[in-house]
């Protein structure tokens, strides 16, 4: 698992995205999961939406617990993970892989640069557990 | 400063997420709140519950004390039984929901939740009367609760006396492993089962014996979340959320716990008065039909008019639905009436479903 998101860029408020062709795919992360716990619910944005970096774009809500969903970059919803509204629980299972919420495109491939690689999100998560 | 079970090193040794609550370190979480949940309704859940108060009522007007400050008839309770019951403000609102313990002829034991234990204590005190004392017992025990169908043959294996013998709200003075206990057959989940009083340095002992006997028969370690969707279902009401100092004994539902004709107690003048006038509002179960949780807190509405507040409301693990409880004015708490419930910010339709929503097969 690790190995497979290394190339990921990570949010503060625990969001993932991977780029690929000039799209960015999000997602939220394995510590986010663990964090809500069961996920019953989730709340996809729409497709076609134009969304900001750091604004809310949908909500995960598990048995405990409510939690936004932030988009990590800025650009247009193209595609959403239809495959949640039946089968919320794959955030728990396969948070980076078959759980992935949506793929938006990339306004400002530049803003890439400005989040967290995996070793200092790995490093603010250790630093978050401690609080 | 932050309290500790005597389970403490075992719940994390088992991986639990723990948590603070009302002064107590506690687990809320093992394997997940759903595994723990299917678990307790499908084969059987442990619970630490020693953070539970145990408050002590002995003399010789012992009875009559315990009519005066709870509102269930405690003369019904021959000695071997429990009864839930509430400890009763002047005005008919809750001081605590309570399970009361009829140890012998001049001696009571309540068992109070543990966020009220000193409160109880100290409201008990300044209204003894008569040839009585009350004595907080709750560092003298540790409780663990074991739920669920199988409860009564894991337990079984560990015990002197005839768990078959006990039937629901009964309990007996006996043996778990070597340890003595009060086993009752009480809990709070909907399920049959067993809560286990016993001395703090037993609690370990007993906990590991039910854990590694039940486990290959799919018994789980349930923490408080898994203990809130579960009574939840049960529609058993949670203090500090569906009761309190603010509601009454009948907006609250609990008709069955309240005896007039028992005589007086405290809290009897404004509860009758209450009855003879009729209550306003009303605690019921409602689902949600739209999408989403209601959750405690959320605001419900019936077209612009604000109705309600969730009281609590969670997704329900074995129904698979949303559910919660709620005060609603008394012309809207019939089953079927619709209403709208502000899920941050979307309004979200919700009907008054018949409790408990939950009921397991005798």
């Amino acid at each position: 698992m690790a190995m497979k998101h290394e190339s990921y860029r990570f949010t503060e408020e625990h969001e993932w995205v991977s780029v690929k062709g000039g799209m960015g795919i999000v997602g939220i992360t394995d510590y986010a999961q663990k964090q809500l716990g069961d996920i019953v619910y989730v709340e996809l944005p729409e497709v076609g939406r134009m969304v900001e970096k750091g604004k809310e774009i949908g909500s995960i809500e598990s048995v405990k617990a409510v939690a936004d969903i932030y988009s990590p970059v800025t650009g247009e919803v193209l595609l959403v993970n239809e495959a949640l509204q039946s089968a919320p629980d794959l955030l728990n299972r396969d948070p980076y892989g078959e759980g992935w919420i949506a793929k938006i495109s990339l306004a400002d491939p530049g803003e890439i640069s400005s989040l967290m690689d995996l070793t200092s999100y790995e490093k603010f998560v250790e630093e978050e557990a401690k609080k | 400063m932050i309290r500790k079970t005597p389970l403490n090193e075992i719940h994390k040794k088992l991986g639990a997420r723990m948590i603070e609550f009302v002064g107590w370190e506690m687990p809320v979480q093992y394997s997940g709140v759903i595994e723990e949940h299917n678990a307790v309704r499908g084969k059987a859940g442990l619970f630490d519950v020693s953070h539970m108060g145990e408050i002590q009522i002995r003399g010789r007007d012992a009875l009559a004390f315990v009519q005066k400050i709870t509102c269930n008839d405690a003369s019904k309770l021959t000695v071997g039984k429990v009864q839930y019951s509430a400890l009763v403000y002047p005005q008919g609102t809750f001081v605590d929901d309570i399970l009361v313990y009829r140890i012998s002829d001049d001696e009571f034991m309540l068992c109070v939740n543990a966020a009220n234990t000193n409160k109880d204590y100290e409201w008990i005190r300044n209204h003894l009367n008569g040839s009585v004392e009350a004595v907080n017992r709750s560092t003298e025990y540790s409780q663990i609760a074991i739920q669920g169908p199988l409860a009564q043959e894991i337990l079984s294996s560990f015990v002197n006396a005839d768990l078959t013998s006990i039937g629901y709200y009964r309990f007996a003075m006996g043996k778990v492993g070597k340890w003595d206990a009060i086993i009752s057959r009480t809990g709070y989940t909907g399920e049959d089962g067993f809560e286990i009083y016993s001395s703090p340095e037993s609690a370990p002992d007993i906990w590991n014996m039910l854990y590694e006997a039940g486990t290959p028969k799919g018994l789980k370690a349930a923490g408080l979340a898994a203990r809130d969707t579960l009574r939840l279902e049960a529609k058993m009401a949670l203090y500090g959320n569906d009761i309190d100092d603010t509601t009454t004994v009948l907006e609250a539902d609990l008709m069955f716990i309240l005896k007039m004709e028992k005589g007086n107690f405290i809290g009897r003048e404004a509860l009758q008065k209450q009855m003879n006038e009729g209550i306003k509002r009303k605690l019921v179960g409602f689902e949600v039909t739209g999408k989403g949780i209601a959750r405690h807190g959320y605001q419900a509405y019936a077209g612009d008019r604000k109705v309600g507040m969730v009281t609590s409301g969670t997704f329900a693990p074995y129904l698979q639905k949303s559910i919660g409880l709620i005060y609603l004015p008394l012309e809207m708490t019939a089953v079927g009436m619709e209403f709208e419930i502000d899920i941050r910010g979307k309004r979200t339709k919700a009907i008054v479903v018949p409790t408990p929503f939950y009921k397991r097969k005798k």
